[in-house]
């Protein structure tokens, strides 16, 4: 590959579809009604995907889910606020492992 | 003639009247400020290759529906494009140095009388901002005695201008619909649109109008938000953003409206310049084009509206009006309110260009708000 992450791949996505037609259809319709507007709004729904994105580092979904939010209605401020909580839940996992080294630590120390 | 005098432009001008985020195309002398350069700039783009060649009236004719005139519903009338703001998305290019375009006694009497002939229902007041003609009582008093539903399209900062304290009770009085701009139930995004402040000063206007008995929830005296995106996206699912809106001003700030409508913004005037500046032009026609939905073709404001400009002419929208885009008799002049004849309306042929697919993306945005799911 001369290059990864192409910009142009996010408009082709539905060329997914070459491979596995029926898979590609069922996903796209399982993907159209989760964020259909429902129990949580649309927005609700788009503030959790810009979340999402950026702890799997999906540069199409954060691009994808920043309009998304603003479209929705989110501002700079609450979009900021759900990438913080991404961040501090990122933060916490691996502070909170270090309750086994903790453990570890008295164990293996006099 | 006048019923009152209109304020002094250095008044306008300070933004104690209102925020001034930028100053009009026209005071700045930019190339955009004509409307042949609008329409030149948005057809010089190379969209060709896009469906239908980026052609409207291609795209409409492809999707099977007709864009014929339909039954007069609305009697839409631009009394001006003076302005005590500067918003940046603007599509009048309207602002406190605009008073060289300003509806005249004549022209609204004109008005009334081709309302009387038209068997419109509904009269909707827009600007600028309309509430700063001298002869906008007048006009809507005239249209409130005649019994239709008059809407006064509001930008609500002008609200708070000391002249105009006694208008939330004076609008409800009469019972006029006000539809009100505001982009945003928080600050942030407002304030980016609108200028400093502005969000505030909504806020204020809002309460006042809450108690003058707006949005009461009695069906009357009737509070409509209007929303448009703050860049370069369309406008987002209107009924979930209007339970969010109405929970949030409710909950921070005590106000209340009856209905948020969405519309997406036009890319003409001042959303144009901005598009050009911030390099959004090229990708949003392609996302306007590529979001062209055949279902809100009906119900396009296009096909059961009139609209009035300042001096009597006529146009299919506010949108063609900033366009120089009128209504054309057989013989190719201008059709004008003064000889108004409803057949003669009704055998029309819109006038259409690349704008119009804003009015088609996604949902659709209508003066009505969005028209279809």
């Amino acid at each position: 590959m001369e290059h990864y992450y192409k910009n142009d791949h996010l408009h082709r996505f539905a060329e997914i579809a070459e491979g596995n037609g029926e898979l590609a259809r069922d996903f796209f319709a399982y993907y159209g009604k989760v964020f259909a507007d429902g129990a949580l709004t649309v927005r609700e729904k788009a503030l959790i995907a810009l979340a999402v994105a950026h702890t799997v580092q999906c540069p199409y979904c954060i691009d994808a889910y920043t309009t998304e939010s603003l479209k929705q209605g989110a501002d700079l401020e609450q979009m900021t606020e759900a990438l913080h909580v991404a961040v501090a839940i990122r933060g916490g996992a691996s502070l909170v492992h270090g309750m086994q080294m903790l453990e570890h630590v008295k164990k293996s120390s006099m | 003639m006048s019923d009152a005098s209109p304020l002094p432009f250095a008044e306008l001008a300070s933004t104690e009247a209102g925020p001034k985020p930028t100053a009009t195309l026209r005071a700045r002398r930019l190339p955009l400020a004509e409307p042949s350069a609008q329409l030149a700039a948005l057809a010089a783009l190379p969209l060709g290759h896009l469906a239908h060649g980026a052609d409207f009236d291609r795209a409409v004719a492809g999707s099977g529906r007709d864009l014929a005139p339909a039954p007069l519903e609305i009697f839409q009338i631009n009394v001006g494009k003076l302005c005590n703001m500067t918003c940046r998305h603007c599509h009048v290019d309207a602002g406190p140095d605009r008073s060289d375009q300003m509806m005249d006694r004549e022209t609204a009497d004109a008005c009334l009388a081709a309302l009387d002939r038209s068997g419109a229902r509904t009269v909707d007041v827009t600007g600028g901002a309309p509430e700063l003609n001298p002869h906008f009582r007048h006009l809507v008093d005239q249209c409130v005695r005649r019994g239709v539903h008059v809407m006064d399209r509001c930008n609500l900062t002008v609200l708070l201008l000391p002249r105009n304290r006694d208008l939330p009770e004076w609008l409800a009085a009469r019972d006029v619909e006000v539809v009100c701009s505001l982009p945003h139930w928080r600050r942030r995004n407002t304030d980016l649109q609108r200028g400093d402040g502005t969000f505030e000063r909504s806020i204020e206007a809002l309460r006042r109008l809450n108690a003058a008995g707006y949005a009461s929830g009695d069906g009357r005296r009737r509070v409509t938000l209007v929303t448009n995106p703050v860049g370069a996206f369309l406008a987002g699912n209107q009924a979930a953003m209007e339970r969010e809106w109405r929970q949030g001003l409710e909950r921070e700030h005590g106000v209340r409206f009856d209905r948020l409508i969405a519309l997406n913004n036009m890319p003409i005037a001042r959303y144009l310049e901005w598009l050009e500046s911030s390099g959004n032009l090229q990708a949003y026609m392609e996302l306007l084009i590529g979001a062209f939905n055949p279902a809100t073709v009906d119900g396009l404001m296009c096909r059961n509206t009139v609209s009035v400009g300042w001096d009597g002419t006529l146009y299919d929208c506010d949108f063609n009006q900033m366009l120089d885009l009128p209504v054309r008799r057989p013989d190719g002049s201008p059709m004008t309110v003064r000889e108004f004849e409803r057949e003669a309306f009704a055998a029309r042929r819109i006038v259409t260009a690349r704008h119009c697919f804003g009015c088609t993306a996604g949902c659709g945005s209508s003066c009505g708000g969005q028209q279809a799911r």
